[in-house]
């Protein structure tokens, strides 16, 4: 066991290394930074020295060797654009993204599990073919697209929820909250509706269609000829063993609505890591997205490496295939 | 119910628990960042006029761009060369130090130091002399009529909080750690930073102690920016943001005809213009080997008339532009009247072209922005299309700016036919002469650093040079006009397109000054 977890660690290490070497050969593409952090009418010499300070004379290996070195030292250097250590930025950036993502994660659980349940058990109902229609909208609709509809209907037609932004915020040393405000609530049921849509329909539609194949099992029939009350076949047992796939989908999505929240981020300004990342690139802040790009990598490595240890506590069989390979 | 009867009820409902009437809190948007609160960091108009309510110049500009006092009450020319300021008394900074003489010698510095992104506002070779506590000799080698002209933008910053914080030298864009003066702000000015997160919020209060009478009647700012255009129009139709910049132009009818805003336009001094490689013996974007069509006026003159502008006005800049003659606003040029623009016409581009020996026309690149200026790629396709009835096969590459600058600028200059935009910083003809017609190296030090194509002739040189040193208005507007005169209507140098309009969405419940070189000015915003 302890020699799997070696390896995988080993494993992610080159994963990082490899993102990190990807991520650098992509920013020769991105234009040039000198550029974006000087006007116009900037005299030539001046833009050659600032281009020396900044390193990016040197050959693209070593800017590559000395970027990996401080990375290590959770160093990622300080933003082009402002003039602030990219830690501080990214981490006064974090809570935003992170609340954000935790609501439309709340919110795709709260709504679809039972959505699910409902449209498993009641299969011929008139609400059951409404909710799947609802949710053939959330799976094909883009994001983007759905915001821009939320938005002209609460924002700018009922003016009930505010467009843009995360209202007033609450300061809790390393941490700002919204949720402590009713600004900051109302600010944040579009952006978690249009994040949480998609992964809703789809923890619906999973929870359906697990839910009927349970329901066939031979245990569920055993439970009705036994003469337990159809809501504890139901709730008991039928719907526990449907929520395992539920949990592992949730934990891997999870990652994917903090990475790709920067579409919504950036629709309603959530000042989140995903607006800085675009500014970034709009800016060729090359430190800024080579951390940001980091992080999503660390993110889902450790994701996955945990979601890995949790199959083998989990499931025995995967433990003893483990324990063959090392 | 409708639509419309919900607005009147939640206008009703808004009427009832209105905040009130004492508290005027300004909100507005902007489609980029206030990235460094460091007045020397950035020479950006948005970041420029954001300074400017916590920091103050010894002038500042009017409404009209009309040069005005500042911290200096009044100046005088003692000599050619020495000019005296006199400061302003009893004038204090937010953190209560008294301003004084040393403040504006240790600017002067500060502002040509390495770090700072505007050491062209005061000549390298200028010295300041402190007289006492509040006059200041400013020394020059030549003299300059246009010393003051960008000073409304060289902000005065505290000599003693500055050494305090160790904030001596801008902050370099390489610097490992963040300079006190890029989080933090201490000018003389209207009003005091509250607040400032980067790419988030700031907020700044009014300064009771200010020096002058205040012209807004707000007791709180408010600025976030919104980069989606889409997001900023919603903010403001919803009347969350009383201003923001820029609406788009697909967006103007739209924000027009609703009840909370309305879209603010008026001409801007930047010049939309095209340019041609005149300078290398073979045009790298072509099917022409062996020589440069574009170092053949006839050309250059073909290009010029198969271009209608006015479509372009109509069409793709719906209405929101000025056809320009010349490189230079109108606004900054009194004599720019007497030019006229060569009129569209495809036939005698067609025949100057077969003079010139291009009977079938030719092929050549153009390389265009399309994140940069109102509408830029949309201008290019339309260029595309106009060229093309003249026989001229344009291969278009629009690019975002982060790539399109690194190509065309010094000093690659790697570029066939391109478009910009361009304001002159100073407000002022000898800049255009300087960088657009000013002859450059092959690596474009110096003079026509922004030349991209390399137009060059020694007697408009020559011109510019007297233009610099010539301090009587008069004779100095007729040096310009003959200049412009042999570099565009006998050269053809470039091909001016127009001067972009500005459009503020503002808010039917605030008045707001729009000044023509797009500066956002709150000093001057009043709300109901």
């Amino acid at each position: 066991m302890l020699a799997f977890i070696l390896r995988r660690l080993l494993q992610s290490v080159v994963v990082m290394i490899t993102v990190g070497l990807i991520a650098f050969s992509m920013f020769r593409f991105v234009g040039d930074p000198v550029n974006q952090v000087v006007s116009l009418d900037t005299p030539r010499e001046q833009r050659e020295q600032i281009r020396k300070a900044m390193g990016l004379d040197d050959p693209v290996p070593i800017q590559f060797l000395n970027y990996m070195k401080r990375a290590a030292q959770l160093d990622f250097g300080i933003s082009y654009q402002f003039r602030t250590p990219v830690t501080t930025l990214i981490g006064e950036r974090m809570p935003a993204t992170l609340e954000l993502a935790f609501a439309a994660a709340f919110l795709a659980l709260a709504v679809g599990i039972p959505m699910g349940v409902y449209t498993a058990l009641r299969r011929h109902s008139v609400l059951s073919s409404f909710f799947m229609t609802v949710s053939l909208v959330g799976v094909s609709l883009p994001t983007f697209l759905i915001a821009i509809l939320l938005r002209y209907v609460f924002s700018v037609q009922l003016g009930w929820l505010p467009s843009f932004g995360r209202g007033e915020v609450v300061n809790l040393g390393y941490w700002t909250t919204g949720l402590l405000t009713l600004s900051g609530l109302k600010a944040l049921i579009l952006p978690a509706i249009t994040l949480g849509l998609f992964q809703m329909t789809l923890i619906m539609r999973l929870v359906r269609a697990e839910m009927l194949e349970v329901l066939r099992t031979d245990y569920i029939r055993f439970a009705r000829a036994r003469g337990l009350r159809t809501r504890s076949i139901h709730f008991g047992h039928a719907l526990k063993n449907t929520l395992v796939p539920v949990i592992t989908i949730t934990g891997l999505q999870l990652g994917s609505i903090i990475a790709f929240a920067l579409i919504t981020e950036y629709v309603f300004q959530w000042p989140g890591m995903g607006v800085l990342f675009l500014g970034a690139v709009q800016n060729v802040d090359i430190p800024i997205m080579a951390a940001y790009l980091m992080l999503i990598a660390f993110m889902f490595v450790t994701i996955n490496l945990i979601v890995d240890l949790l199959y083998s506590v989990v499931d025995p069989r995967l433990r003893t295939s483990m324990r063959a390979a090392t | 119910m409708t639509f419309r009867k919900t607005i009147l009820a939640v206008a009703a409902a808004v009427a009832l628990f209105a905040v009130p009437a004492s508290a005027k809190t300004f909100r507005f948007a902007f489609q980029g960042d206030y990235k460094s609160l460091d007045p020397y960091t950035l020479n950006e108009t948005f970041t420029l006029a954001m300074h400017g309510a916590a920091y103050e110049g010894l002038t500042k500009r009017g409404p009209k761009l009309e040069i005005i006092p500042g911290l200096a009450e009044r100046w005088e020319i003692v000599e050619p060369t020495r000019w005296r300021f006199f400061l302003r008394k009893g004038v204090k900074f937010h953190n209560g130090e008294d301003f004084v003489a040393d403040d504006v010698v240790f600017s002067a510095d500060r502002v040509r130091a390495t770090g700072s992104n505007m050491t062209t506002r005061i000549p390298s070779d200028a010295k300041f002399v402190k007289v006492d506590d509040h006059t200041v000799d400013v020394i020059l080698t030549k003299p300059n009529p246009i010393l003051h002209y960008e000073w409304d933008t060289w902000y005065i910053m505290s000599k003693k909080w500055a050494e305090a914080n160790n904030a001596v030298a801008p902050t370099p864009p390489s610097a490992t750690t963040p300079g006190y003066a890029a989080i933090n702000a201490n000018g003389t000015g209207p009003f005091k930073l509250d607040s400032h997160q980067a790419g988030v919020k700031t907020v700044w209060k009014p300064n009771a102690a200010w020096w002058g009478k205040p012209e807004h009647n707000l007791t709180e700012v408010i600025f976030t920016p919104i980069a989606s255009d889409a997001t900023r129009v919603a903010a403001l139709l919803s009347g969350e943001i009383d201003w923001m910049e820029p609406v788009p132009v697909q967006d103007i009818a739209r924000v027009n005809a609703s009840p909370n805003a309305s879209v603010m336009t008026g001409p801007e001094l930047r010049t939309i213009f095209l340019g041609f490689d005149q300078r290398n013996a073979e045009l790298k974007y072509s099917n022409v080997k062996g020589k440069n069509p574009f170092k053949d006026v006839r050309v250059r003159k073909a290009f010029y008339q198969s271009i209608d502008v006015n479509a372009i006005k109509d069409r793709v800049m719906r209405g929101l532009a000025t056809p320009s003659a010349l490189m230079i606003s109108p606004l900054l040029f009194s004599r720019s009247g007497e030019f006229q623009r060569f009129p569209y016409d495809v036939e005698a581009a067609k025949k100057l072209l077969a003079e010139a020996g291009y009977p079938n026309g030719f092929e050549v690149g153009m390389d265009c922005p399309n994140d940069r200026y109102v509408a830029d790629e949309a201008i290019c396709q339309a260029v595309v299309g106009m060229l093309a009835r003249s026989g001229i096969k344009v291969n278009l590459n629009a690019q975002p700016k982060a790539q399109y600058f690194a190509k065309v600028l010094a000093p690659k200059f790697d570029t066939s036919f391109y478009l910009l935009g361009w304001t002159p910083g100073s407000f002022d003809s000898w800049n255009i002469l300087q960088n657009m017609y000013g002859c450059r190296t092959d690596e474009g030090k110096g003079r026509g650093e922004s030349n991209l194509g390399g137009y060059c002739n020694p007697e408009v040189d020559a011109l510019a040079d007297q233009v610099l040193a010539e301090n009587d208005a008069k004779k100095r507007d007729e040096l310009i006009f003959k200049a412009y005169d042999i570099a565009q209507n006998k050269e053809v140098g470039y091909i001016p397109l127009h001067q972009q309009a500005l459009a503020w969405g503002v808010s039917k419940k605030v008045k707001v000054v729009q000044r023509a070189d797009n500066q956002f000015l709150f000093y001057w915003a009043n709300k109901e």
